[in-house]
């Protein structure tokens, strides 16, 4: 290590060296990004109850309230979706690969399951999103958790698709670790977002 | 480049080591080595301050005569949103990134930042959303006019009724800015949390770094507020919700809270680290330890806590209620506590110290000078009465350029000239140097002072003419003006021709104190031939304790703490 810099064909290793840590160093900086994210939605979260509590018609006319047993049925799956994906983790750990897969697989399904039932009921969905305040932070709100979800489904696919990779799994272990807690994190706004919007009507 | 050819260009330049910073092609492409691209966020920083600056003469040249004469008021909209704009956003975050970036994984022992790649990337992000921004320049009804704040229902305003206009531009290449800091914020964080040197606890660690810690977390938590407001007033602007925009039910005091829950702290994220410059130049060129090293650490703490409560001492005009005025006018004053600590904790490593007026401490003093006084000024801001009677006039300008342009700015250059032999390996040019601060310190004053009594007498900001009455003093404010853009120009040629002719500098030219200044200047691509192993604080001026031991940190087993 100690002639790495002064002679430039051994830099390669430092550079190796570097890689590493920087490898340690991902989880944390991942939940530091974590919790400065959770600060977007938490302004979202602020903003939908100043409205809510100061606008007098709050619902656009015509509108009676929002169905809430599609939404909940979605709920459910989505946070059992959170073991779920636990499981398939420990499964890594115990270097079952296949009991991974299997699990991963049930996860991405699960949160597919959730987009679809998202999409039906936008579609289905008597108001837009410039249908006044409400509409406005109705969509937001449920738009910006959406493209996380989208965005947990897609990172499972790319660290499942590493997972049939020749070799080992090596390497993907901090890809699973993150995208694991980032769909915990997904899943508690949810939890949030539903009770906010669905439940205090 | 194959290594022959950098063993060549190491050898003709006389640098110790490859590939070492005066190899100015780096500059200009993507480099992962933090050093590399902290001067590269200082360079991209300073073309924007010139930029902003010019807008900034216009401007003046505009206020030397009552009449709106030299531009209309449309243009003169445009001007100080865009001049506001570029200094915040494309000036004063960057060149402190650039600083904090060359500045910190130096100091703390470290070979990088924590991941390079991304730090890469959100420098590169900056000159992006600069370029965004120039363009609003063109498109038809030219840049936003609403100015730094873009406060709604004004920046909904669509004069074109385009889905690209100025206002679009100007809320895409914040909302970049802001992505770009995150990004930033997440690796100083992993890196001060996780990367120092074995032996360096919390309390070894440089008050720079503690500063620079402090206002990223600042960024990590405040930040995230903004962009919510912002991409709503984007939604608002381009697909037709209504979340601001009173007229269809929506709250633009809201996007007030959002904008300055950010912003407010926004003025920590700028000043925190000019603190942590001054903590870092004072001992050096006092030749005392820091006076209350813990003290100054511990408030830079406090005021970052602070910092999140007192937003609302800038909606006071806004219809905010009685009780919450009190509050928030009780906890802006808290803020004051912590900060006069520090100032004491300065002007006590100054007093009675064997001063030693290099540029470096110049600029600082005259830095340290102008913050008292927008530190008085800002005081008198914070109560309400008075906020309420000065509120939108010149008074206000004043104050925030005292900080801006006298703390912040003599700051920086502070700075850059203090690790200006250790980043290029030269020294500048000392008496351009002195002259430079002559400039500037006068300028400074002649410039911004005038605007208090303006405001006093009830000068609104944001006008293209005045009565003229104001006039006296507005010619003044004018010539000071043209004042600091002649300053720039000894700078200038100092940095260009000391970089490349200057004389050669040593590893320790100030004989200061601190991990950067153990290494040669420049300092080699990774750092440190061994990663030292701290035994001290930084502040050691006049004791003959060590700061790291002679044996590698390797060999021992020592706790990272
Ligand atoms: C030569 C130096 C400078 C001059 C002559 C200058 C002059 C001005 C003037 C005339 C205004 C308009 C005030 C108003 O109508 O409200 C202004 C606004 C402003 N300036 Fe400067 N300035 C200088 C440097 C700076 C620097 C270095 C910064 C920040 C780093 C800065 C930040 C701002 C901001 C944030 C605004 C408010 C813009 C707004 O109202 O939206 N200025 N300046
Ligand atoms: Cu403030």
């Amino acid at each position: 290590m100690s002639t790495a810099n002064l002679d430039p064909t051994l830099n390669t290793h430092g550079a190796h060296a570097a890689e590493h840590e920087e490898e340690d160093h991902r989880m944390f900086g991942f939940i530091v990004f974590l919790l400065s994210e959770s600060v977007i939605f938490l302004s979202f979260f602020v903003g939908y109850t100043v409205y809510k509590t100061n606008i007098p018609d709050w619902l656009p006319a015509g509108v009676e309230g929002l169905e809430v047993r599609e939404p909940l049925i979605n709920t459910i799956v989505l946070v059992s979706s959170s073991f779920v994906i636990y499981f398939a983790e420990r499964f890594l750990h115990k270097e079952n690969l296949w009991g991974f897969r299997a699990f991963w697989l049930l996860t991405m399904a699960m949160g597919s399951f959730f987009l679809y039932g998202q999409a039906v009921e936008w579609m289905g969905l008597p108001f837009g999103f410039t249908d006044g305040v409400f509409g406005g932070t109705f969509y937001l709100l449920t738009g910006f958790h959406g493209l996380h979800v989208m965005t947990g489904v897609l990172l499972q696919g790319i660290m499942l698709g590493r997972s049939f990779l020749p070799n080992n799994y090596a390497g993907g272990e901090f890809g699973v670790a993150a995208t694991s807690l980032f769909w915990h994190f997904v899943d508690v706004i949810w939890i949030i977002l539903f009770i906010l919007i669905y439940v205090w009507q | 480049m194959s290594n022959a050819s950098l063993e060549a260009i190491a050898a003709k330049s006389g640098q110790p080591f490859p590939g070492a910073p005066n190899n100015w092609q780096r500059f200009f492409s993507f480099s992962t080595d933090h050093k590399v691209i902290g001067i590269q966020y200082i360079v991209t920083a300073f073309v924007f301050f010139l930029i902003g600056g010019l807008l900034a003469m216009v401007m003046r040249g505009e206020l030397i005569t009552p009449e709106a004469d030299l531009v209309d008021r449309t243009v003169y909209n445009a001007l100080f949103t865009m001049h506001g704009t570029i200094m915040l956003f494309m000036w004063t975050f960057p060149v402190l990134n650039g600083l904090a970036n060359y500045l910190v994984p130096l100091q703390i022992g470290a070979r990088d930042m924590a991941f390079p790649r991304l730090n890469a990337a959100a420098f590169w992000l900056v000159p992006v959303f600069g370029i965004l921004l120039m363009v609003s320049f063109f498109v038809p009804g030219g840049p936003s006019q609403s100015g730094w704040w873009a406060y709604p229902p004004v920046s909904l305003q669509n004069p074109t009724g385009n889905l690209i206009n100025g206002q679009v531009l100007w809320l895409l290449a914040v909302a970049l800015s802001g992505v770009s800091s995150i990004m930033g914020a997440v690796n100083f964080v992993t890196t001060i949390f996780r990367m120092r040197a074995p032996g360096m606890g919390w309390f070894r660690m440089p008050a720079f770094c503690w500063t620079v810690l402090s206002a990223q977390m600042i960024q990590l938590f405040g930040l995230p507020a903004l962009t919510a407001g912002a991409v709503m007033l984007l939604l608002d602007l381009t697909v037709g919700t209504s979340f601001f925009d009173p007229a269809r039910g929506g709250d633009p005091v809201l996007y007030q809270h959002f904008f300055w829950f950010y912003s407010h702290p926004a003025v920590y994220v700028i000043i925190l680290p000019v603190f942590g410059m001054f903590s870092e130049i004072f001992p050096v060129y006092a030749r005392k330890p820091l006076f209350g090293y813990k003290f100054v650490v511990v408030s830079s703490v406090i005021i970052t806590m602070l910092s999140g409560v007192v937003w609302v001492h800038h909606m006071f005009a806004s219809g905010t209620p009685s009780w919450m005025r009190m509050l928030f006018m009780f906890s802006t004053m808290l803020i004051s506590v912590p900060t006069g600590v520090k100032v004491f904790a300065w002007v006590a490593t100054v007093w009675g110290g064997k001063l030693r007026l290099d540029t470096p401490m110049l600029f600082a003093l005259g830095g340290l000078i102008c913050f008292l006084f927008a530190g008085i000024t800002g005081i008198m801001l914070g109560a309400v009465p008075f906020d309420i009677h000065v509120n939108n006039t010149y008074f206000v300008v004043g104050h925030f350029h005292y900080v801006i342009y006298g703390a912040t700015v003599m700051g920086v250059y502070a700075a850059i000239y203090h690790w200006f032999p250790k980043m290029t390996g030269h020294m500048y040019y000392e008496g351009l140097g002195k002259l430079h601060f002559a400039l500037t310190f006068i300028g400074v004053n002649l410039n911004f002072f005038p605007m208090h009594p303006l405001g006093l007498m009830g000068m609104p900001r944001r006008v293209a003419s005045y009565d003229p009455e104001f006039a006296y003093w507005n010619v003044i404010a004018s010539l000071g003006g043209f004042l600091l853009g002649v300053s720039t120009l000894p700078f200038i040629l100092n940095m260009i021709s000391s970089w490349i002719l200057g004389k050669r500098a040593p590893a320790n030219p100030w004989n200061a104190i601190g991990l950067e200044w153990l290494i040669s200047s420049p300092p080699p691509v990774e750092n440190f031939e061994e990663i030292p192993l701290v035994v001290s604080g930084p502040y050691g001026y006049g004791s003959h304790e060590p700061l790291v031991a002679n044996h590698p940190a390797g060999e021992l087993n020592s706790e990272h703490s």
